[in-house]
This record gives structure tokens, sequence and C-alpha cells, in this order.
């Protein structure tokens, strides 16, 4: 089988992840959990280990030239994500832990000063227990109103009553994609109907980012959060993305080294955004790496790899279906253009922990449980799904070597 | 390398495929203890009956893979006509034939099963894990060993109210 499935993206682009190139119980790996994570590239492991070999020190208000090299890479780090993103200016990038951290950014300076009883937040219920659990805490301490815009079967947003929940609302809080069904939901759309209701919008755009263009502005997002290590970049570093004139009102969310401008006995004053948001030591190597992971993709191009996961999950979809039948099921939309390579499935009546063990007996590395979507899992019916996911360096060997795995659920737990 | 043989023996996908003791008893008379197991989502659901000391009937309800359902199957079919006491010695057997790391597993196991045994003060004889020990092979997979124990905890916890409040 030909590992060519668009014509920008090819078989070379495994090659540049290191770990690909090992073996899972005497098997090549299979790596089909990047909604998770992803793998990483030798540019970003270099990069970091670069950082650390040559410039390693800590960044800003160091005089020596390694404090001023190490300051000058995070901040071209900065300058990457917001060109990766279209945003107007970098100082929009405030980097944090990862999303959720991000999310709680959000949820704690904005929500925290602009949420009281009388106010209403709109989620949806396919979202990841990162955008809401932050709610539900806030909720809790200001007795602010949590409403839900509910899921169609094929696994969309049924936006039927959008109008009556943005009502009064002062928030919708949304994904972008879906970790769990793939749906790509209609931002821009959300973007007009929240504004017109007076709401701002906030996007999760943790499985968004890494596989699609991304225009903030195009999205009509207010503030936007996703995470490095989904996006060929490392863990612990996440992004918030928001327009200045909210960050600038925002008060501080941690206190301490970096986000002052002064500290007295008395009290503080906060630096100027970004910086009021990155309290203490930031993770300055992490950082560099996401921004040589913003670089590889762009080499890449953004629409060469979302044409690359489109034609991949077209293919998925087929090849699924043509060798395991009615005994498979797919859930979320199942028009390739309308989803990302997120492909959630239900394989006969086999939990889904059955299923990913012996798919890792050959190297097939997918993802079981509810994928911290509850909500979501109770809405489809089920306590669990298997996730295969899919990212820039998966061919259709990947895919065939997964559909051939099920064989073995299949045999194993036969009717 | 452990092999799925080591997982899927036959009797627990017996088990699995047909679960002994299946479905819920009335509450009252019957007493209910839940096990959920947060990062997969698998549940099961306890009700059991109690006659003095001894547990008469237990139910076994909730979903969830195959190493929790036929390990929370194969444990009915082990605790029904016991007594409390018997129940916490086969409980803590078992649980230390699941704490058993899995370099010490050698060979057909059944050396570190007697360290199991003598783990529960039971290597007399007088306590038999029996087809329970066709879940020796979990511990190899130390991702399962939470599914393997899920219906053994909910028990010791529903025991230890029920006990409690009598």
């Amino acid at each position: 089988m030909s590992a060519r499935v668009s014509p920008e993206i090819d078989g070379a682009v495994k090659s540049q992840f290191p770990l690909l190139e090992r073996s899972v119980h005497g098997r090549p790996i299979v790596y089909l959990d990047s909604a998770a994570s992803s793998q990483k590239p030798a540019a970003v492991l270099d990069a970091m280990d670069d950082y650390y070999r040559t410039v390693n020190a800590n960044v800003h208000r160091g005089a020596y030239e390694i404090a001023a090299a190490a300051t000058e890479l995070m901040e071209a780090a900065r300058a990457d994500v917001a060109r990766f993103i279209s945003a107007p200016s970098a100082d929009e990038i405030v980097f944090t832990k990862n999303a959720t951290e991000a999310m709680n950014l959000v949820a704690r300076s904005w929500g925290g000063s602009n949420l009281g009883p009388a106010d209403a937040i709109v989620l949806t219920e396919m979202e990841h227990h990162a955008n809401i659990v932050p709610w539900h805490i806030l909720a809790a301490e200001r007795g602010c109103e949590i409403r839900w815009i509910p899921i169609t079967h094929d696994g969309c947003l049924d936006l039927t009553d959008l109008d009556r929940l943005l009502d009064g609302a002062k928030l919708l809080s949304v994904t972008a994609m879906s970790n769990v069904l793939g749906t790509l939901n209609p931002i821009p759309r959300l973007a007009a109907a929240a504004h017109d209701a007076g709401a701002l919008l906030s996007v999760d755009a943790s499985q968004y980012v890494p596989h699609l263009p991304t225009d903030v502005g195009a999205l009509g997002a207010d503030f936007m959060v996703f995470t490095g290590h989904k996006m060929c970049g490392p863990t612990g570093v996440g992004v918030l993305w928001a327009r200045m004139e909210l960050l600038d009102a925002m008060p501080p969310f941690l206190g301490g080294g970096e986000m002052i401008l002064d500290v007295t006995k008395e009290g503080f004053r906060p630096n100027t955004v970004p910086h009021k948001f990155e309290a203490g030591t930031p993770p300055i190597a992490e950082i560099v790496g996401l921004g040589a992971a913003v670089r590889y993709l762009e080499g890449l191009g953004m629409d060469a790899v979302r044409a690359h996961e489109v034609s991949l999950t077209g293919y998925a979809l087929r090849t699924l279906t043509d060798r395991h039948g009615d005994d498979i099921t797919v859930h979320g939309p199942s028009e390739p253009a309308q989803r990302g390579g997120v492909l959630s499935f239900v394989y006969r009546d086999v939990h889904p922990h059955d299923i990913s063990q012996v798919l890792d007996q050959s190297g097939v590395c997918v993802r079981a449980g509810h994928h911290c979507a509850k909500p979501l899992m109770r809405c489809l019916g089920v306590t669990a799904t298997t996730r295969a996911s899919l990212y820039v360096y998966n061919d259709t060997s990947d895919i065939d070597s997964l559909a051939e795995a099920l064989d073995e659920v299949g045999a194993l737990f036969g009717r | 390398m452990a092999g799925l043989e080591d997982l899927y023996r036959e009797i627990i996908l017996d088990h699995y495929r047909n679960p002994r003791n299946r479905g819920e008893l009335e509450c009252p008379p019957a007493h209910r203890s839940e096990g959920f197991n947060p990062l997969c989502g698998d549940e099961v659901v306890l009700t059991f009956e109690m006659d003095g000391d001894t547990v008469t009937d237990l139910r076994v309800g909730g979903q969830g893979c195959s190493i929790s359902q036929a390990s929370a199957s194969m444990m009915s079919s082990a605790v029904i006509g016991k007594s409390t006491d018997e129940i916490r010695d086969l409980t803590r057997a078992f649980k230390a034939m699941m704490s058993i790391h899995e370099e010490s597993i050698g060979g057909d196991g059944s050396e570190a099963l007697d360290g199991a045994s003598d783990a529960a003060g039971a290597n007399d004889g007088t306590l038999r894990l029996g087809d329970l020990e066709a879940l020796r092979g979990v511990v190899k997979f130390p991702v399962r060993i939470k599914c393997a124990t899920l219906g053994w905890n909910a028990l010791a916890t529903g025991l230890d109210e029920t006990v409690g409040a009598s």
C-alpha cells in the first residue's frame, strides 16, 4: 500500500520523528494517539537540546550574554506563535503550563472579575473537561448559570436554540474541534451569534491549531487556548491568546516573580501584558521547543497538513468500513471535510480497554476511555470509546495496521 | 514479554461472556455498594444479602471491560455463602496476588502465588483462590490491576458499611 496520500506531505515526514523508528512488542510502532499528545520531530528535540547545552539561563533582567540570548529565544518563540495563529501582536500571546491552565486563567481572571449571580455562561455537550470544570468551579463560587448547547445524533452542535441559549449570556466557550468526535464547529458563526447577544467567545483550540491553518481574527474569537504538546511541541507549555483590551483589563492570575512592576510591603503593581500573567520562571526550554514546532509546521505548510489529514481520514473511514462492515461504528460526522482526523469508534460489543490492549500487542497505539469528555459520553450513551487519531506523520500503512489488528480483537472476543 | 494469553485466560473470557450472578437484588433488604474507576468509566454495582455474618446472596451489575466484569463475576462465585471474615481473608489474598511485582512471577507463577497466600496468612490450605488464580496474569499489565480489583474494593467497602451499621 502506498504511503502517499497527499502530494505535499509524504513518507519523508515520518522519518523526521525519531520515536517512530522504535518498535513495540517486536512490531513497528503505529502511533494513532496524537489527539492525546503528538510525537516530536528532531527539529524540536534539537532546539531544546541546543538551548540547554548552549544558552540556558533565566530570562529577563539578566545583563550577561546568555541570559539575554535566552530572553531573545523565548520572545522569538512568542513571535512565532503569534504569527502561526495570525495574532495582531506577540504581546497577546500568554504562555501557560498547558491549555487547561490557560482556560483556568480565563475563568479565574476574566470570569472572576466579570461574572456574578445574574450571569450565564454557555458551553456545549462536546467539551473537554478542561472547558467545563473551570466554569463549574466559578459557577459554584459566583452563583452564575451554565447553559449547554446540545449535540445532534451525528455529533454536530444543535444550534436550533442558539439565540435563546445566548440571551443574556456573558460568555460562550466552545471547542473548535471535538477531541472525541473530530467535529469541526462553525466558530465564525458562533462568534457572530455570541457578539450579537453581547457575549464574548472563548475557543478551546487544542485540537484545532495543530491541524488547521488558524487565524484568530477570521475565527472571531475573543479568547483562544491551545497546548504545545499536541502540535509537535513539548509538554509543559500552553498558550492563551486574547484581545489586548481584554488582557489589559484582566487582573493577574498567579502572583510571584516576573508578573510585577513593583512590590512594597503594602502591595504590588502588576507588570504589563503578557508578563502580568506569567508569574515565576517560565518553561523556557519548552517555549523554545514550541517555537521550533511552529516553524516545523510552517515548513510543511498548514494547508498541506490539513489536506493530508482530510485525505487520510477519508481513507481511514473507507478502510475500516470496507474491512469490518457492521462490526464497526465510527462516531461523528461522516464527511472528512467536516471533521478532523479523530476517529472514535465502537467495535462489536468489545470494551475499549480490551480493544486497546489487543491492538497494543500489534504495536498499534490508540486511546480508550472517556477522553475527558464525560458529559459527551453520556450523550452518546457509552461509558468509553476507542479513539484513533491522526497527524502529519501517519500514512495509509498505519490505517491498514489498525484495520488488520482489529481482526485480532474479533478473533479473541468473537461472538 | 507478557503476552495476551497471560491476560485473557479462557476462564476469564468465559466469565466475561457468561457472567455469574448478574443482576440486582432489591434494597432493602439487600445492601448496595458501587465501585467506580474514574480513569475509564468502568463501574461495578453490587447488591448483597446478609444473614448474620454470612453473605447469602450477591448480584453484580454495572458495565466495563472484560477484566473488571470477569473479576467481579468470579468474586461473586467465590464469596456467596461465606462469612465476612472469610471474605476479608479472600480479599486480602486476592489483592496480595494483584500487588506482586511482575519480575517476581517466574515460570507458572505458582511460587509467587504461594507468596500471596502467605501474605494473607492462609497457606494452610483452608483458603484457595481457585478460579481466581486465572487473574494472576493481570499484574503483568499494571494498567489493568485497577480493573481486576474494582469489584473487590466495592465489596470491601460495602461489607465495612454494613457491618459498621449493624
